[in-house]
Protein backbone atom coordinates (compact mmCIF):
# COMPACT_ATOMS: atom_id res chain seq x y z
CA UNK A 1 0.00 0.00 0.00
CA UNK A 2 1.22 3.47 -0.84
CA UNK A 3 1.92 5.84 2.01
CA UNK A 4 -0.81 8.36 2.74
CA UNK A 5 0.13 11.86 1.61
CA UNK A 6 -1.13 14.84 3.60
CA UNK A 7 -0.58 18.57 3.85
CA UNK A 8 -0.03 18.95 7.59
CA UNK A 9 0.92 21.74 9.94
CA UNK A 10 3.96 20.97 12.08
CA UNK A 11 1.67 20.82 15.09
CA UNK A 12 -0.57 18.26 13.39
CA UNK A 13 2.43 16.15 12.41
CA UNK A 14 3.57 16.21 16.03
CA UNK A 15 0.21 14.90 17.24
CA UNK A 16 0.06 12.16 14.60
CA UNK A 17 3.67 11.22 15.31
CA UNK A 18 2.75 10.81 18.98
CA UNK A 19 -0.17 8.56 18.05
CA UNK A 20 2.12 6.51 15.80
CA UNK A 21 4.49 6.06 18.76
CA UNK A 22 1.61 4.70 20.83
CA UNK A 23 0.72 7.77 22.89
CA UNK A 24 -2.61 7.02 24.56
CA UNK A 25 -2.89 9.91 27.01
CA UNK A 26 -2.72 13.66 26.51
CA UNK A 27 -3.36 16.28 29.16
CA UNK A 28 -3.05 19.93 28.35
CA UNK A 29 -4.16 23.50 28.64
CA UNK A 30 -4.33 24.86 25.09
CA UNK A 31 -2.15 27.87 24.34
CA UNK A 32 -1.04 29.58 21.11
CA UNK A 33 0.93 28.56 19.08
CA UNK A 34 0.73 24.95 20.29
CA UNK A 35 -3.07 24.57 20.32
CA UNK A 36 -3.40 22.41 17.20
CA UNK A 37 -1.43 19.63 18.94
CA UNK A 38 -4.17 19.46 21.59
CA UNK A 39 -6.92 19.80 18.97
CA UNK A 40 -5.74 16.74 17.05
CA UNK A 41 -5.23 14.72 20.22
CA UNK A 42 -8.72 15.65 21.46
CA UNK A 43 -10.19 14.46 18.17
CA UNK A 44 -8.12 11.31 17.69
CA UNK A 45 -7.42 9.83 21.14
CA UNK A 46 -11.02 8.89 22.06
CA UNK A 47 -11.40 7.12 18.68
CA UNK A 48 -8.36 4.97 19.48
CA UNK A 49 -9.28 4.05 23.04
CA UNK A 50 -7.01 6.71 24.54
CA UNK A 51 -7.87 9.65 26.75
CA UNK A 52 -7.64 13.41 26.33
CA UNK A 53 -7.98 15.64 29.37
CA UNK A 54 -8.19 19.40 29.30
CA UNK A 55 -6.79 20.37 32.68
CA UNK A 56 -7.23 23.51 34.77
CA UNK A 57 -3.69 24.69 34.01
CA UNK A 58 -0.26 23.66 32.76
CA UNK A 59 1.03 22.49 36.15
CA UNK A 60 -1.83 20.04 36.48
CA UNK A 61 -1.37 18.91 32.87
CA UNK A 62 2.22 18.01 33.59
CA UNK A 63 1.19 16.18 36.77
CA UNK A 64 -1.50 14.29 34.87
CA UNK A 65 0.86 12.95 32.22
CA UNK A 66 3.28 11.79 34.92
CA UNK A 67 0.44 9.90 36.63
CA UNK A 68 -0.77 8.39 33.37
CA UNK A 69 2.75 7.28 32.48
CA UNK A 70 3.14 5.55 35.87
CA UNK A 71 -0.03 3.66 35.01
CA UNK A 72 1.63 2.50 31.78
CA UNK A 73 0.34 4.98 29.19
CA UNK A 74 2.72 6.75 26.85
CA UNK A 75 1.84 10.35 27.67
CA UNK A 76 2.29 13.82 26.24
CA UNK A 77 1.44 17.44 26.86
CA UNK A 78 1.95 20.48 24.63
CA UNK A 79 2.40 24.11 25.50
CA UNK A 80 4.03 27.43 24.65
CA UNK A 81 5.49 30.52 26.30
CA UNK A 82 4.36 30.98 29.92
CA UNK A 83 2.81 27.51 29.85
CA UNK A 84 6.28 26.04 29.52
CA UNK A 85 7.42 27.98 32.58
CA UNK A 86 4.54 26.48 34.57
CA UNK A 87 5.50 22.94 33.53
CA UNK A 88 9.00 23.23 34.99
CA UNK A 89 8.41 22.07 38.56
CA UNK A 90 6.84 18.82 37.46
CA UNK A 91 9.40 18.27 34.68
CA UNK A 92 11.90 18.05 37.55
CA UNK A 93 9.60 15.59 39.31
CA UNK A 94 9.47 13.40 36.19
CA UNK A 95 13.26 13.55 35.96
CA UNK A 96 13.97 12.49 39.56
CA UNK A 97 11.14 9.95 39.67
CA UNK A 98 12.30 8.65 36.26
CA UNK A 99 8.89 8.79 34.61
CA UNK A 100 8.92 8.71 30.80
CA UNK A 101 6.88 11.49 29.21
CA UNK A 102 6.99 13.92 26.29
CA UNK A 103 6.56 17.69 26.61
CA UNK A 104 6.03 19.68 23.41
CA UNK A 105 7.05 23.33 23.51
CA UNK A 106 6.03 25.30 20.42
CA UNK A 107 8.20 28.33 20.99
CA UNK A 108 6.77 31.84 20.74
CA UNK A 109 8.31 35.24 21.40
CA UNK A 110 9.23 37.14 24.50
CA UNK A 111 9.43 36.55 28.25
CA UNK A 112 6.12 36.23 30.16
CA UNK A 113 3.12 36.44 27.79
CA UNK A 114 5.41 38.09 25.23
CA UNK A 115 4.30 37.75 21.62
CA UNK A 116 1.78 34.89 21.62
CA UNK A 117 1.44 34.58 17.84
CA UNK A 118 5.04 35.24 16.86
CA UNK A 119 7.87 32.73 16.56
CA UNK A 120 10.74 32.48 19.03
CA UNK A 121 13.66 30.28 20.05
CA UNK A 122 14.31 31.92 23.37
CA UNK A 123 13.21 28.92 25.48
CA UNK A 124 16.10 26.74 24.37
CA UNK A 125 18.10 27.24 27.56
CA UNK A 126 14.94 26.78 29.60
CA UNK A 127 14.55 23.38 27.95
CA UNK A 128 17.89 22.47 29.53
CA UNK A 129 17.80 24.35 32.81
CA UNK A 130 14.17 25.35 33.36
CA UNK A 131 13.64 23.11 36.34
CA UNK A 132 15.98 23.32 39.30
CA UNK A 133 18.67 20.88 40.32
CA UNK A 134 21.16 18.73 38.40
CA UNK A 135 18.57 16.93 36.34
CA UNK A 136 18.92 14.89 33.16
CA UNK A 137 16.94 16.08 30.14
CA UNK A 138 16.65 15.34 26.44
CA UNK A 139 15.47 17.98 23.95
CA UNK A 140 14.61 17.29 20.31
CA UNK A 141 14.56 20.14 17.76
CA UNK A 142 12.95 19.22 14.40
CA UNK A 143 12.45 21.71 11.55
CA UNK A 144 10.43 20.06 8.78
CA UNK A 145 6.88 18.72 9.00
CA UNK A 146 7.96 15.21 7.96
CA UNK A 147 10.77 15.41 10.48
CA UNK A 148 8.45 16.56 13.28
CA UNK A 149 6.47 13.36 12.78
CA UNK A 150 9.47 11.03 12.91
CA UNK A 151 11.28 12.99 15.64
CA UNK A 152 8.18 12.86 17.82
CA UNK A 153 8.31 9.08 17.49
CA UNK A 154 11.99 9.25 18.45
CA UNK A 155 11.16 11.46 21.44
CA UNK A 156 8.78 8.81 22.79
CA UNK A 157 11.37 6.10 22.14
CA UNK A 158 14.02 8.00 24.08
CA UNK A 159 11.60 8.74 26.93
CA UNK A 160 10.70 5.07 27.24
CA UNK A 161 14.22 3.79 26.80
CA UNK A 162 15.84 6.14 29.31
CA UNK A 163 12.88 6.63 31.70
CA UNK A 164 13.19 10.36 31.31
CA UNK A 165 11.14 13.39 30.27
CA UNK A 166 11.86 14.41 26.67
CA UNK A 167 11.10 17.90 25.37
CA UNK A 168 10.28 18.52 21.72
CA UNK A 169 11.00 22.18 20.95
CA UNK A 170 10.14 23.86 17.67
CA UNK A 171 9.11 27.40 16.82
CA UNK A 172 5.77 28.85 15.71
CA UNK A 173 6.92 29.07 12.07
CA UNK A 174 7.51 25.33 11.87
CA UNK A 175 4.50 24.55 14.06
CA UNK A 176 1.99 26.46 11.97
CA UNK A 177 3.28 26.09 8.40
CA UNK A 178 1.70 23.39 6.29
CA UNK A 179 3.92 21.05 4.29
CA UNK A 180 3.71 17.82 2.36
CA UNK A 181 4.14 14.73 4.49
CA UNK A 182 4.07 11.03 3.71
CA UNK A 183 2.67 9.18 6.70
CA UNK A 184 4.91 6.20 7.52
CA UNK A 185 3.24 2.81 7.50
CA UNK A 186 2.90 0.98 10.82
CA UNK A 187 6.17 -0.86 11.45
CA UNK A 188 8.18 1.46 9.23
CA UNK A 189 9.55 3.49 12.14
CA UNK A 190 10.92 1.80 15.23
CA UNK A 191 8.71 2.09 18.32
CA UNK A 192 10.31 1.36 21.68
CA UNK A 193 8.42 0.46 24.86
CA UNK A 194 9.77 0.74 28.40
CA UNK A 195 11.53 -2.25 29.89
CA UNK A 196 9.34 -3.97 32.45
CA UNK A 197 10.58 -5.92 35.51
CA UNK A 198 11.27 -9.63 35.20
CA UNK A 199 10.81 -10.22 38.91
CA UNK A 200 7.55 -10.75 40.83
CA UNK A 201 6.03 -7.79 42.76
CA UNK A 202 7.41 -8.90 46.14
CA UNK A 203 10.98 -8.84 44.80
CA UNK A 204 10.62 -5.60 42.84
CA UNK A 205 12.49 -2.41 43.68
CA UNK A 206 11.49 0.49 41.42
CA UNK A 207 14.91 2.16 41.50
CA UNK A 208 17.14 -0.90 41.54
CA UNK A 209 20.17 0.00 39.46
CA UNK A 210 22.18 -3.11 40.31
CA UNK A 211 21.74 -4.39 36.75
CA UNK A 212 22.26 -1.11 34.93
CA UNK A 213 21.64 2.62 35.13
CA UNK A 214 18.07 2.35 33.83
CA UNK A 215 15.91 0.35 36.23
CA UNK A 216 13.03 -1.65 34.73
CA UNK A 217 9.71 0.13 35.25
CA UNK A 218 6.55 -1.55 36.53
CA UNK A 219 3.19 -0.10 35.59
CA UNK A 220 0.76 0.58 38.39
CA UNK A 221 -2.37 -1.60 38.44
CA UNK A 222 -0.40 -4.63 37.26
CA UNK A 223 0.25 -5.94 40.77
CA UNK A 224 3.32 -3.81 41.51
CA UNK A 225 3.02 -1.07 44.14
CA UNK A 226 5.74 1.39 44.96
CA UNK A 227 6.38 4.82 46.33
CA UNK A 228 6.96 7.74 43.94
CA UNK A 229 8.37 10.99 45.27
CA UNK A 230 10.20 14.11 44.23
CA UNK A 231 12.52 13.68 47.20
CA UNK A 232 15.84 11.93 46.70
CA UNK A 233 15.14 8.29 47.36
CA UNK A 234 16.70 4.85 47.60
CA UNK A 235 15.91 1.79 45.51
CA UNK A 236 12.52 1.36 47.22
CA UNK A 237 11.40 4.83 46.17
CA UNK A 238 11.19 6.05 49.79
CA UNK A 239 12.97 9.29 50.78
CA UNK A 240 16.47 9.09 52.21
CA UNK A 241 18.73 11.37 54.15
CA UNK A 242 21.90 9.45 53.38
CA UNK A 243 23.84 12.10 51.50
CA UNK A 244 26.33 9.69 49.93
CA UNK A 245 23.48 7.83 48.32
CA UNK A 246 22.01 11.10 47.04
CA UNK A 247 25.32 11.80 45.31
CA UNK A 248 25.49 8.31 43.81
CA UNK A 249 21.89 8.41 42.59
CA UNK A 250 22.15 11.88 41.07
CA UNK A 251 25.28 10.85 39.22
CA UNK A 252 23.43 7.82 37.91
CA UNK A 253 20.59 10.01 36.63
CA UNK A 254 23.00 12.12 34.60
CA UNK A 255 25.06 9.12 33.48
CA UNK A 256 21.89 7.48 32.20
CA UNK A 257 21.76 10.20 29.54
CA UNK A 258 25.39 11.29 29.07
CA UNK A 259 26.92 7.81 28.89
CA UNK A 260 24.47 7.16 26.08
CA UNK A 261 24.90 10.49 24.33
CA UNK A 262 25.89 8.84 21.04
CA UNK A 263 22.54 7.07 20.98
CA UNK A 264 20.71 10.32 21.70
CA UNK A 265 22.66 13.03 19.84
CA UNK A 266 21.55 13.40 16.23
CA UNK A 267 22.54 16.03 13.67
CA UNK A 268 21.78 16.85 10.08
CA UNK A 269 25.12 17.71 8.51
CA UNK A 270 24.88 19.42 5.13
CA UNK A 271 27.83 20.28 2.89
CA UNK A 272 30.27 20.43 5.79
CA UNK A 273 33.10 18.37 4.24
CA UNK A 274 34.85 21.23 2.46
CA UNK A 275 33.14 24.12 4.24
CA UNK A 276 35.17 27.18 5.17
CA UNK A 277 32.32 28.64 7.18
CA UNK A 278 29.67 26.64 9.02
CA UNK A 279 26.22 27.63 10.16
CA UNK A 280 24.88 26.14 13.39
CA UNK A 281 21.09 26.45 13.29
CA UNK A 282 17.91 24.62 14.20
CA UNK A 283 14.16 24.94 13.61
CA UNK A 284 13.08 27.73 11.25
CA UNK A 285 16.64 29.12 11.28
CA UNK A 286 17.90 25.70 10.22
CA UNK A 287 15.61 25.83 7.20
CA UNK A 288 16.83 29.32 6.27
CA UNK A 289 20.42 28.21 6.76
CA UNK A 290 19.99 25.27 4.41
CA UNK A 291 18.64 27.64 1.77
CA UNK A 292 21.58 29.98 2.42
CA UNK A 293 24.02 27.07 1.91
CA UNK A 294 22.43 26.27 -1.46
CA UNK A 295 22.55 29.94 -2.50
CA UNK A 296 26.18 30.30 -1.41
CA UNK A 297 27.28 27.12 -3.16
CA UNK A 298 25.82 28.45 -6.43
CA UNK A 299 28.12 31.45 -5.99
CA UNK A 300 31.06 29.16 -5.26
CA UNK A 301 31.18 30.03 -1.55
CA UNK A 302 31.99 27.01 0.58
CA UNK A 303 29.62 26.95 3.51
CA UNK A 304 27.91 24.09 5.29
CA UNK A 305 25.31 23.49 7.96
CA UNK A 306 25.29 21.67 11.29
CA UNK A 307 21.64 21.33 12.25
CA UNK A 308 21.07 19.57 15.57
CA UNK A 309 18.00 17.37 15.88
CA UNK A 310 18.97 16.72 19.49
CA UNK A 311 19.87 19.96 21.25
CA UNK A 312 20.20 18.45 24.74
CA UNK A 313 22.49 16.68 25.33
CA UNK A 314 24.37 19.28 23.29
CA UNK A 315 26.44 18.10 20.29
CA UNK A 316 29.63 19.27 22.04
CA UNK A 317 32.12 16.98 20.28
CA UNK A 318 30.65 17.74 16.85
CA UNK A 319 30.89 21.49 17.44
CA UNK A 320 34.47 21.24 18.67
CA UNK A 321 35.50 19.14 15.68
CA UNK A 322 33.87 21.65 13.37
CA UNK A 323 35.56 24.60 15.08
CA UNK A 324 38.91 22.95 14.40
CA UNK A 325 38.43 23.02 10.64
CA UNK A 326 36.33 26.09 9.73
CA UNK A 327 37.14 29.80 9.83
CA UNK A 328 33.91 30.70 11.54
CA UNK A 329 30.62 29.35 12.82
CA UNK A 330 27.53 31.52 12.30
CA UNK A 331 24.68 31.04 14.76
CA UNK A 332 21.31 32.49 13.64
CA UNK A 333 18.71 32.44 16.42
CA UNK A 334 15.23 33.79 17.03
CA UNK A 335 16.43 35.10 20.39
CA UNK A 336 18.94 37.67 21.52
CA UNK A 337 21.66 35.03 21.75
CA UNK A 338 21.27 31.81 23.75
CA UNK A 339 22.49 28.68 22.01
CA UNK A 340 25.47 30.68 20.70
CA UNK A 341 26.81 30.48 24.28
CA UNK A 342 26.99 26.69 24.02
CA UNK A 343 28.59 26.92 20.58
CA UNK A 344 31.19 29.29 22.03
CA UNK A 345 31.80 27.01 25.02
CA UNK A 346 32.27 23.90 22.90
CA UNK A 347 34.36 25.52 20.17
CA UNK A 348 36.96 26.44 22.84
CA UNK A 349 38.16 29.52 20.97
CA UNK A 350 39.27 27.49 17.96
CA UNK A 351 37.34 29.61 15.45
CA UNK A 352 35.38 32.82 15.19
CA UNK A 353 31.73 32.63 16.35
CA UNK A 354 29.20 35.17 15.05
CA UNK A 355 25.51 35.43 15.85
CA UNK A 356 22.47 36.73 13.99
CA UNK A 357 19.69 37.50 16.45
CA UNK A 358 16.13 38.51 15.70
CA UNK A 359 13.04 38.80 17.91
CA UNK A 360 10.71 40.98 15.81
CA UNK A 361 8.42 38.11 14.87
CA UNK A 362 9.96 37.65 11.43
CA UNK A 363 12.19 34.74 10.43
CA UNK A 364 15.89 35.19 9.78
CA UNK A 365 16.11 35.05 5.99
CA UNK A 366 18.65 33.09 3.94
CA UNK A 367 19.91 36.46 2.64
CA UNK A 368 20.73 37.65 6.17
CA UNK A 369 22.75 34.50 6.76
CA UNK A 370 24.50 34.77 3.42
CA UNK A 371 25.43 38.41 4.11
CA UNK A 372 26.97 37.41 7.44
CA UNK A 373 28.93 34.60 5.80
CA UNK A 374 30.37 37.02 3.24
CA UNK A 375 31.28 39.38 6.07
CA UNK A 376 33.36 36.77 7.92
CA UNK A 377 35.02 35.17 4.88
CA UNK B 1 10.20 23.35 -11.98
CA UNK B 2 11.90 25.64 -9.53
CA UNK B 3 10.40 27.59 -6.66
CA UNK B 4 7.12 29.39 -7.49
CA UNK B 5 5.66 31.78 -4.91
CA UNK B 6 2.00 32.76 -4.69
CA UNK B 7 0.41 35.15 -2.23
CA UNK B 8 -3.38 35.21 -1.80
CA UNK B 9 -4.48 38.53 -0.34
CA UNK B 10 -7.68 40.38 0.40
CA UNK B 11 -9.60 41.18 3.55
CA UNK B 12 -10.22 38.87 6.50
CA UNK B 13 -13.25 36.64 5.92
CA UNK B 14 -12.85 36.25 2.15
CA UNK B 15 -11.62 32.68 2.59
CA UNK B 16 -8.10 33.31 1.37
CA UNK B 17 -6.39 31.16 3.96
CA UNK B 18 -8.59 28.25 2.91
CA UNK B 19 -7.84 29.10 -0.74
CA UNK B 20 -4.12 28.81 -0.01
CA UNK B 21 -4.58 25.53 1.83
CA UNK B 22 -6.67 24.08 -1.03
CA UNK B 23 -4.15 25.11 -3.69
CA UNK B 24 -1.26 23.72 -1.61
CA UNK B 25 -3.16 20.45 -1.10
CA UNK B 26 -3.80 20.22 -4.84
CA UNK B 27 -0.05 20.50 -5.44
CA UNK B 28 1.19 18.34 -2.54
CA UNK B 29 -1.41 15.58 -2.38
CA UNK B 30 -2.90 15.31 -5.88
CA UNK B 31 -0.10 16.62 -8.10
CA UNK B 32 2.70 15.06 -6.04
CA UNK B 33 5.01 18.08 -5.93
CA UNK B 34 6.29 19.91 -2.86
CA UNK B 35 4.18 22.66 -1.39
CA UNK B 36 4.35 24.84 1.69
CA UNK B 37 1.51 27.03 2.95
CA UNK B 38 1.78 29.66 5.65
CA UNK B 39 -0.23 32.59 6.89
CA UNK B 40 0.01 35.45 9.32
CA UNK B 41 -1.65 34.99 12.69
CA UNK B 42 -2.55 37.52 15.31
CA UNK B 43 -4.19 40.92 15.02
CA UNK B 44 -2.82 41.34 11.50
CA UNK B 45 -4.90 38.38 10.33
CA UNK B 46 -8.24 39.85 11.47
CA UNK B 47 -9.99 42.29 9.15
CA UNK B 48 -7.71 44.66 7.29
CA UNK B 49 -5.39 43.03 4.82
CA UNK B 50 -5.15 39.25 5.16
CA UNK B 51 -2.71 36.97 3.37
CA UNK B 52 -1.95 33.32 2.79
CA UNK B 53 1.19 32.15 1.02
CA UNK B 54 1.84 29.05 -1.04
CA UNK B 55 5.20 28.00 -2.41
CA UNK B 56 5.39 25.11 -4.84
CA UNK B 57 8.51 23.42 -6.17
CA UNK B 58 9.90 20.15 -7.48
CA UNK B 59 12.74 20.61 -5.03
CA UNK B 60 12.78 20.71 -1.24
CA UNK B 61 11.35 23.97 0.02
CA UNK B 62 13.54 25.18 2.84
CA UNK B 63 12.59 28.80 3.41
CA UNK B 64 8.81 28.80 3.96
CA UNK B 65 8.08 32.50 3.45
CA UNK B 66 7.38 34.25 0.15
CA UNK B 67 9.86 37.05 -0.50
CA UNK B 68 10.07 37.17 -4.29
CA UNK B 69 6.52 36.62 -5.41
CA UNK B 70 5.64 35.18 -8.81
CA UNK B 71 1.90 35.69 -8.50
CA UNK B 72 0.04 38.07 -6.20
CA UNK B 73 -3.73 37.85 -5.92
CA UNK B 74 -5.33 41.01 -4.50
CA UNK B 75 -9.08 41.10 -3.92
CA UNK B 76 -9.02 44.52 -2.23
CA UNK B 77 -7.27 47.83 -2.84
CA UNK B 78 -5.80 47.76 0.66
CA UNK B 79 -4.18 44.35 0.19
CA UNK B 80 -2.89 45.35 -3.25
CA UNK B 81 -1.27 48.49 -1.85
CA UNK B 82 0.22 46.61 1.08
CA UNK B 83 1.73 43.67 -0.78
CA UNK B 84 2.58 44.62 -4.40
CA UNK B 85 6.12 45.61 -3.40
CA UNK B 86 7.01 41.94 -2.80
CA UNK B 87 6.20 41.02 -6.43
CA UNK B 88 9.26 40.02 -8.40
CA UNK B 89 10.18 41.69 -11.67
CA UNK B 90 8.11 40.18 -14.42
CA UNK B 91 5.69 38.63 -11.93
CA UNK B 92 1.92 38.65 -12.23
CA UNK B 93 -0.50 40.86 -10.33
CA UNK B 94 -3.99 39.34 -10.41
CA UNK B 95 -6.65 41.75 -9.15
CA UNK B 96 -10.39 41.93 -8.76
CA UNK B 97 -11.20 44.58 -11.34
CA UNK B 98 -14.13 46.05 -9.38
CA UNK B 99 -12.35 46.38 -6.04
CA UNK B 100 -8.81 47.18 -7.13
CA UNK B 101 -9.12 50.22 -9.34
CA UNK B 102 -5.77 51.90 -8.73
CA UNK B 103 -3.05 49.65 -10.09
CA UNK B 104 0.34 50.50 -8.61
CA UNK B 105 3.06 51.02 -11.19
CA UNK B 106 5.75 48.43 -11.54
CA UNK B 107 7.51 45.95 -13.77
CA UNK B 108 4.94 43.16 -13.68
CA UNK B 109 2.03 41.90 -15.72
CA UNK B 110 -1.46 42.87 -14.52
CA UNK B 111 -4.44 40.58 -15.02
CA UNK B 112 -7.81 42.12 -14.12
CA UNK B 113 -10.80 39.82 -13.57
CA UNK B 114 -14.27 40.39 -12.09
CA UNK B 115 -13.72 37.64 -9.49
CA UNK B 116 -16.26 38.67 -6.86
CA UNK B 117 -18.86 39.77 -9.44
CA UNK B 118 -18.56 36.41 -11.24
CA UNK B 119 -19.12 34.58 -7.96
CA UNK B 120 -22.17 36.69 -7.26
CA UNK B 121 -23.76 36.77 -10.73
CA UNK B 122 -22.67 33.55 -12.40
CA UNK B 123 -22.65 31.22 -9.39
CA UNK B 124 -25.12 33.18 -7.31
CA UNK B 125 -23.03 33.14 -4.12
CA UNK B 126 -20.44 35.81 -3.33
CA UNK B 127 -18.76 33.50 -0.80
CA UNK B 128 -17.35 31.27 -3.55
CA UNK B 129 -15.14 34.15 -4.74
CA UNK B 130 -12.16 32.36 -3.19
CA UNK B 131 -12.86 29.30 -5.34
CA UNK B 132 -13.26 31.46 -8.46
CA UNK B 133 -9.86 32.90 -7.56
CA UNK B 134 -8.35 29.42 -7.24
CA UNK B 135 -9.69 28.61 -10.72
CA UNK B 136 -8.04 31.72 -12.14
CA UNK B 137 -4.77 30.98 -10.35
CA UNK B 138 -4.78 27.40 -11.68
CA UNK B 139 -4.96 28.72 -15.23
CA UNK B 140 -2.28 31.35 -14.66
CA UNK B 141 0.22 29.17 -12.78
CA UNK B 142 -0.16 26.20 -15.12
CA UNK B 143 1.94 23.92 -12.92
CA UNK B 144 -0.87 22.20 -11.05
CA UNK B 145 -3.50 20.49 -13.19
CA UNK B 146 -7.16 21.48 -13.18
CA UNK B 147 -8.08 17.92 -12.16
CA UNK B 148 -5.80 18.04 -9.11
CA UNK B 149 -7.21 21.38 -8.03
CA UNK B 150 -10.80 20.20 -8.48
CA UNK B 151 -10.11 17.16 -6.30
CA UNK B 152 -8.60 19.37 -3.61
CA UNK B 153 -11.58 21.74 -3.71
CA UNK B 154 -14.09 18.90 -3.43
CA UNK B 155 -12.26 17.35 -0.48
CA UNK B 156 -12.47 20.63 1.47
CA UNK B 157 -15.91 22.15 0.78
CA UNK B 158 -19.03 21.32 2.83
CA UNK B 159 -21.31 18.53 1.62
CA UNK B 160 -24.08 19.81 -0.59
CA UNK B 161 -21.98 22.63 -2.05
CA UNK B 162 -19.93 20.52 -4.44
CA UNK B 163 -21.68 21.56 -7.66
CA UNK B 164 -21.61 25.22 -6.67
CA UNK B 165 -17.89 25.07 -6.04
CA UNK B 166 -17.14 23.09 -9.20
CA UNK B 167 -18.93 25.80 -11.18
CA UNK B 168 -17.02 28.55 -9.37
CA UNK B 169 -13.69 26.86 -10.11
CA UNK B 170 -14.57 26.42 -13.77
CA UNK B 171 -15.69 30.03 -14.20
CA UNK B 172 -12.48 31.35 -12.64
CA UNK B 173 -10.37 29.00 -14.73
CA UNK B 174 -12.04 29.95 -18.02
CA UNK B 175 -11.95 33.70 -17.35
CA UNK B 176 -8.22 33.57 -16.68
CA UNK B 177 -7.44 31.10 -19.46
CA UNK B 178 -8.86 33.57 -21.95
CA UNK B 179 -6.58 36.34 -20.64
CA UNK B 180 -3.50 34.14 -20.43
CA UNK B 181 -3.77 32.71 -23.93
CA UNK B 182 -4.75 35.97 -25.58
Amino acid sequence: MARQVKLFQGNEACAYGALYAGCSFFAGYPITPSTEVAEVMAKELPKRGGAFMQMEDEIASMAAIIGASLAGAKSMTATSGPGFSLKQENIGFAAIAEVPCVVVNVMRGGPSTGVPTGPGQSDIMQCRWGTHGDHPIITITPAYVQEIFSETVRAFNLAEKYRNPVIIAFDEIVGHMRERIEIPEPGELEVIDRKKPDVPPEEYFPYDSSKGDIPPMANFFEGYRYHVTGLNHDRTGFPINACELVHIEEERLLRKIYANRDDIVKNDEYMLDDAEVAVFAYGACGRSAREAVDMARKEGIKIGLLRPLTMWPFPDREVEALAERVKAIIVPELSLGQIILEVERCSKGKCRIDGIFRVDGEPISPFQILDKVKEVL
Amino acid sequence: MGRYEIRFSGSGGQGLILAGVIFAEAAAIYEGINAVQSQSYGPEARGGASKSEVIISDETINYPKATNIDLLLALTQESCNKYYKDLKEGGILLVDEDFVTEIPEGNYRVIKLPIIRAAQEKVGKAFVANIVAIGAITAIVGKVSYESVEKAVLSRVPKGTEELNKLALQIGYEMAKEKVTR
